[in-house]
């Protein structure tokens, strides 16, 4: 995807796809048919931005406040981007 | 056990035994549960708010036939409040427009449907009752409400030629995911074993094709999932991922097993939620601690390298075959029993046998009921 409709995205879990806390682990998840997925490390906090109202650049600038000094310009429009080819966003 | 087992991921709810088809592999155990004997409502509610607790956080609500059950919403509304996942495995008999939106306004995410076969006369036929249209009529409905649709196909001598036209069907009816599932042989499936053990032929034409399609569908095309006939493999299938260690079952009596077939297991004694919390019987009942991890392995699995990733095979297939549960899975090629798959799948055997015969008539459990197997004249 260009950069420019990348930044107008507005990503919000598939249907299919609810994210869920698990109390009982300490961990994030993707839960689908037949598959759960772990959210690790900051995962959890990226994907729960994803709420179909926040632009990829405005959950960009949420996370560069909330990590101040990590990388979240070009790994989270990428990391999104994967879970999109997944299907897991859309 | 000096630290807590992993905590489980998925529940199988067999909500009920009784169910309107009465295929020749059915997965339920020979003595099915009578209707009566079902747990409440509010028992499966709070099986659903303590499997939630300890860390479950999918569940299949199975049977039999689940719609069967009339209280069916309450338990996904249960499972939902518990933050479980929750599929619904049909035959599709029942299934029409104001129960499906019933089910999805209290919560249910996903639907998986069983075929019997992609040709509608064979289906009916393997499925012992007229079901081919109902299915697909739920089929249409599923993708109408938007949910993901799977179809579960078990697969055995009568319809290993048609996997091509089983994922042609499963194209046409718009699904995502098709898993097709070789016949286990305990249960029903053993009793029938003789009708329904494929050749080695079929099952590499079979495999063949599972590949050419998986080519051909992917990336965007529906999940193909081929879950492996383990007597001709010589390797021992990974069951359940392990003894007590990723799921756990609930039959419609709320007896706990670590397997659904592990109800054939003579000594088990498996525990009841009516009786004990579903922490602890996860934690500490015998049933569950006594094939989990690598302790208890006899050899030749104790000192291979493999028993991390197969964990010795199915508990119920060396019982089965041997008559010991803790035996190595007469399955793998290393077990001292492994002769007696061979003997099946060498064409000395049963499938040959049956395949100049064709005509291995199948035993089939008692339609529309639980609890008429073996118990005639005792119908619930
Ligand atoms: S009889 Fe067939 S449809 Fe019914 S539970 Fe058994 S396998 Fe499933
Ligand atoms: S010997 Fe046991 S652990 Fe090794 S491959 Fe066979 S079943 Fe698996």
């Amino acid at each position: 995807m260009s950069v420019a409709a990348m930044a107008d995205w507005r990503p919000v879990p598939a249907p299919a796809v609810v994210m869920r806390h698990d109390r009982a682990r300490g961990t994030d998840l993707l839960l689908l048919p037949e598959r759960v997925v772990v959210l690790k490390g900051a995962a959890g906090a990226i994907v729960g931005l994803c709420d179909g109202t926040r632009s990829v650049g405005d959950i960009v600038g949420e996370l560069a406040d909330r990590f101040p000094g990590a990388p979240v310009a070009g790994d989270v429009p990428a990391f999104l981007d994967q879970l999109r080819t997944e299907g897991w966003l859309r | 056990m000096t630290t807590a087992p992993d905590r489980p991921w998925a529940l199988l709810a067999e909500l009920t035994h009784a169910c309107p088809l009465h295929c020749g592999y059915c997965s339920n155990p020979l003595e099915l549960t009578r209707r009566s004997r079902e747990l409440t409502t509010q028992q499966w509610a709070e099986v659903m708010h303590q499997a939630g607790e300890l860390g479950v956080v999918h569940t299949h609500l199975s049977g039999g036939e689940p719609l069967l059950r009339r209280d069916l919403a309450q338990i996904v509304t249960a499972a939902e409040q518990a933050g479980i996942y929750t599929q619904l495995v049909t035959s599709g008999v029942g299934l029409d427009r104001s129960r499906l939106s019933e089910l999805t306004a209290a919560g249910l995410r996903s639907v998986q449907l069983s075929v019997q076969h992609a040709d509608p006369d064979a289906s009916d036929r393997i499925g012992g009752r007229r079901s081919f249209a109902d299915k697909e009529r739920a089929a249409a409905l599923v993708r109408d409400a938007g949910l993901p649709l799977g179809l579960n196909v078990v697969l055995h001598r009568e319809n290993l030629d048609a996997v091509d036209a089983v994922v042609e069907l499963g194209l046409a009816w718009g699904v995502d995911r098709i898993e097709l599932a070789n016949a286990q042989f305990y249960g029903w499936g053993l009793l029938n074993r003789a009708a329904l053990l494929p050749t080695r032929d079929q099952l590499t034409r079979a495999r063949d094709a599972v590949e050419r399609w998986r080519e051909r569908l992917a990336p965007d095309g529906p999940e193909l999932v081929w879950v492996v006939p383990d007597y001709f493999d010589g390797e021992a299938k990974p069951c359940m991922g392990g003894w007590g260690a990723v799921s756990l079952t609930v039959t419609p009596d709320g007896t706990a097993l670590p397997c659904p077939a592990a109800a054939s297991l003579p000594d088990l004694d498996p525990p009841n939620v009516r009786d004990h919390p579903l922490s602890w019987i996860w934690d500490h009942s015998t049933a569950f601690t006594r094939y989990r991890g690598t302790a208890w392995m006899p050899e030749p699995c104790h000192s291979c390298s493999h028993r991390d990733q197969d964990f010795g095979g199915c508990r119920c297939q060396s019982y089965a075959l041997t008559g010991d549960p803790s035996r190595t899975d007469p399955a793998c090629r290393l077990s001292p029993a492994h002769g007696l798959i061979r003997a099946l799948t060498e064409g000395d055997g049963e499938a040959s046998e049956g395949t100049q015969g064709r005509t291995v008539a199948i035993r089939r459990r008692a339609p529309g009921r639980a609890g008429a197997t073996g118990h005639a004249g005792q119908l619930p």
